[in-house]
């Protein structure tokens, strides 16, 4: 990783340019989260005559952490399922488990993530527990195969060296396996995060609190100027993260190849 | 030959069981909406036809755990599940007798459960038979087809989900629009992405410019998307009513079709240009060693050798958009996502069931069969 030296210029420069695509949108997050107000004017043209501009109901503060916290719950506690899954699968007794665990991985990416929302309410009614659940489910696609991915590519020579050190088979996983594998497991995380920040908007639709339910009662009040907030919200939220785990992804592969 | 036990096989006769005593196979509702509750699994069973499932899933379960041929344990796990659909069915009058007329016997978390097992055991066995693609396809759409043989003769016509399908007179039309949404907008992005994928190829810099552009587009929420392009849209439909009259307005197909072009494009862009990328240099060397032209070069080898990855590709792209248009239901795009949200909105579990699982089987059988094509394309490429 780049020591960086804040007195430095060329240095805090390298550092603004290489975070830009984190930056941007979250100082554009920030703005509209908390000056929301400064936009009437530009946003009264597309509010129908004497509906609010500025969505009131709640804070974007407020909906933001809400839908924050659906999506850290969730894929946390997905990626502790999805890792171990994919670790015990990979082991030599795992390996009943291994040709339909890779298949369920590739098919179940193919199920809708709105078809996942929409069956979890049924199994545990309305409000935030279905899109917890449904982002739960779906986040443990991509960590899962990535991890198997990541874990499969480690080379048969590494771990026979490690071995040869005389490393038990505990100890080549933690510090050897894990490690060479971890940016091609953040890639997954990434992926799941994403997926989630949009399955939770779409999941205001089963009264989970977020975002979602901005562009909702935009959709529902015919008011543009809602869901011109509540999507560019969204958007810039998605865009932050995934910029911010492309961060850390190329830092921890910078890391390995030095 | 001593017996060898498959965890696997083990681990899902274990969770049979466990379902069978845990969980209802079927519900009785008081009404459409009312949940109801389980049918107790001593009442069932004094039923004929859950005593045939009963019957054959104890062996099927037995050989299940055991290092058997895979086509004895795919063929018994089939057998089983449809005997077990057509149990439900062939039992549910006896079952609804004595309740009200507005009674409903909906299938229970133990059905869907058991679905699932019996689809595990059924793929676990499929792998291990290793079958070729298109047989394997052929396997696959014969056995679907049996099962909704047995529907569409009205097997199911007792239970709530075939009801609630009776009562949608356009269930097959918003299948046709669902799909035609979903590939429609698939069309122009391959006109529009391919030659851009084989330009990223040929140039590193429109690639450096184009792919974090289109990456950025891809991370948009769809619903944020959707409402996003409803604004121009909706703009230009009021300052042009001629347009809105040929359906580009902010509300229905026209934000959708949209969005879905531009979600499109990425999968298509960029496995484009990686199938190109990983083509031999000796091969295309020898061909222009034979005189071929830049055209036929194109045409005769680097697209053809590039299928296979620009198919796989092309099923990103298919399976996203058939989930997405469930989406694009929330703002009049039609599709089974009406269905969805309709049923979401009256908390009417078998009308969101009956928009959920058509989206979920069309979107596996279109990864099915591209997955044949890639293996088939893959085989002549060799």
């Amino acid at each position: 990783m780049p020591a960086l030296a804040a007195t430095a210029t060329p240095n805090a420069f390298r550092f603004l340019l290489a975070w830009r695509g984190v930056l941007i949108p979250l100082l554009l997050l920030l703005y509209l989260a908390l000056f929301t107000s400064t936009l009437t004017p530009l946003l009264q043209s597309l509010t129908p005559v004497g509906a609010p501009v500025i969505y009131i109901r709640d804070s974007f503060i407020n909906l933001i952490g809400w839908h924050l916290l659906l999506v850290v719950l969730s894929i946390a506690a997905a990626s502790l399922i999805a890792i171990t899954a994919a670790i015990l699968v990979s082991r030599p007794s795992g390996a009943d488990f291994l040709p339909l665990a890779r298949s369920l991985a590739n098919l179940g990416q193919t199920l809708p993530p709105v078809a996942v929302l929409a069956l979890a309410v049924p199994a545990v009614g309305f409000g935030s527990w279905p899109a917890l659940i449904a982002l739960f489910l779906y986040g443990l696609l991509p960590i899962f195969e990535n991890t198997l991915a990541g874990l499969s590519q480690v080379r048969p020579e590494i771990k026979e060296a490690a071995k040869g050190i005389g490393m038990g088979p505990m100890q080549v996983l933690w510090r050897v396996e894990l490690p060479l594998a971890l940016p091609v497991i953040i890639t997954g995380v990434r992926l799941s995060v994403i997926i989630s920040i949009g399955t939770a908007t779409i999941g205001s639709t089963v009264a989970a609190k977020g975002l979602g339910e901005v562009i909702i009662a935009g959709l529902l009040t015919d008011n543009l100027s809602f869901i011109l907030q509540g999507g560019v919200i969204v958007a810039l939220m998605a865009m932050l993260f995934d910029a911010l785990f492309q961060r850390i992804e190329s830092c921890l592969s910078l890391g390995q190849n030095s | 030959m001593p017996f060898r036990i498959d965890r696997l096989g083990l681990t899902l006769a274990v969770a049979v069981a466990l379902v069978l005593v845990l969980l209802p196979l079927l519900n009785l509702q008081p009404n459409r909406i009312l949940p109801g509750s389980g049918v107790p699994l001593g009442e069932l069973i004094a039923q004929p036809g859950a005593q045939r499932f009963i019957l054959l899933m104890i062996p099927t379960a037995i050989l299940v755990c055991l290092r058997v041929h895979p086509a004895l344990k795919l063929g018994l796990s089939a057998l089983s599940l449809l005997v077990l659909i057509y149990a439900l069915g062939s039992d549910s009058d006896a079952l609804l007798a004595g309740s009200s007329g507005f009674a409903r016997l909906a299938l229970g978390s133990g059905f869907w459960a058991l679905l699932l097992l019996l689809g595990l055991m059924m793929t676990d066995a499929l792998i291990k038979l290793e079958l070729g693609a298109l047989l394997r396809l052929l396997l696959i759409v014969g056995y679907l087809a049996a099962l909704f043989a047995l529907l569409a003769n009205g097997l199911w016509d007792r239970l709530s989900l075939m009801l609630e399908y009776h009562n949608q007179p356009t269930f097959w039309q918003q299948g046709v629009r669902h799909l035609l949404l979903a590939l429609g907008s698939i069309l122009p992005a391959l006109i529009v992405g391919v030659p851009l994928g084989i330009r990223c190829h040929r140039s590193p810099r429109v690639r450096a410019a184009l792919i974090p552009v289109l990456s950025l587009l891809q991370t948009i929420p769809s619903l944020a998307m959707f409402g996003l392009l409803m604004i121009p849209l909706s703009l230009l439909a009021l300052s042009f009513p001629l347009l809105a009259e040929f359906g580009i307005r902010g509300i229905g197909v026209a934000p959708a079709v949209l969005a879905l072009f531009l979600y499109s494009l990425l999968p298509i862009v960029s496995n484009t240009a990686a199938g190109f990328d990983g083509l031999d240099p000796a091969v295309l060397q020898a061909a222009r060693g034979m005189g071929m032209s830049r055209r036929q070069m194109l045409w005769q080898i680097e697209l053809p050798l590039a299928l296979p990855v620009m198919l796989s590709g092309l099923r990103i792209v298919v399976t996203m958009n058939i989930g997405l248009v469930a989406v694009a239901g929330l703002i009049g795009g039609g599709g089974y996502g009406t269905y969805i949200f309709q049923g979401l909105g009256q908390t009417a579990t078998d009308l969101v069931l009956l928009g959920t699982l058509p989206t979920i089987l069309l979107a596996f059988l279109a990864a099915l069969l591209i997955d044949t094509l890639i293996a088939m394309t893959q085989r002549e490429a060799r």
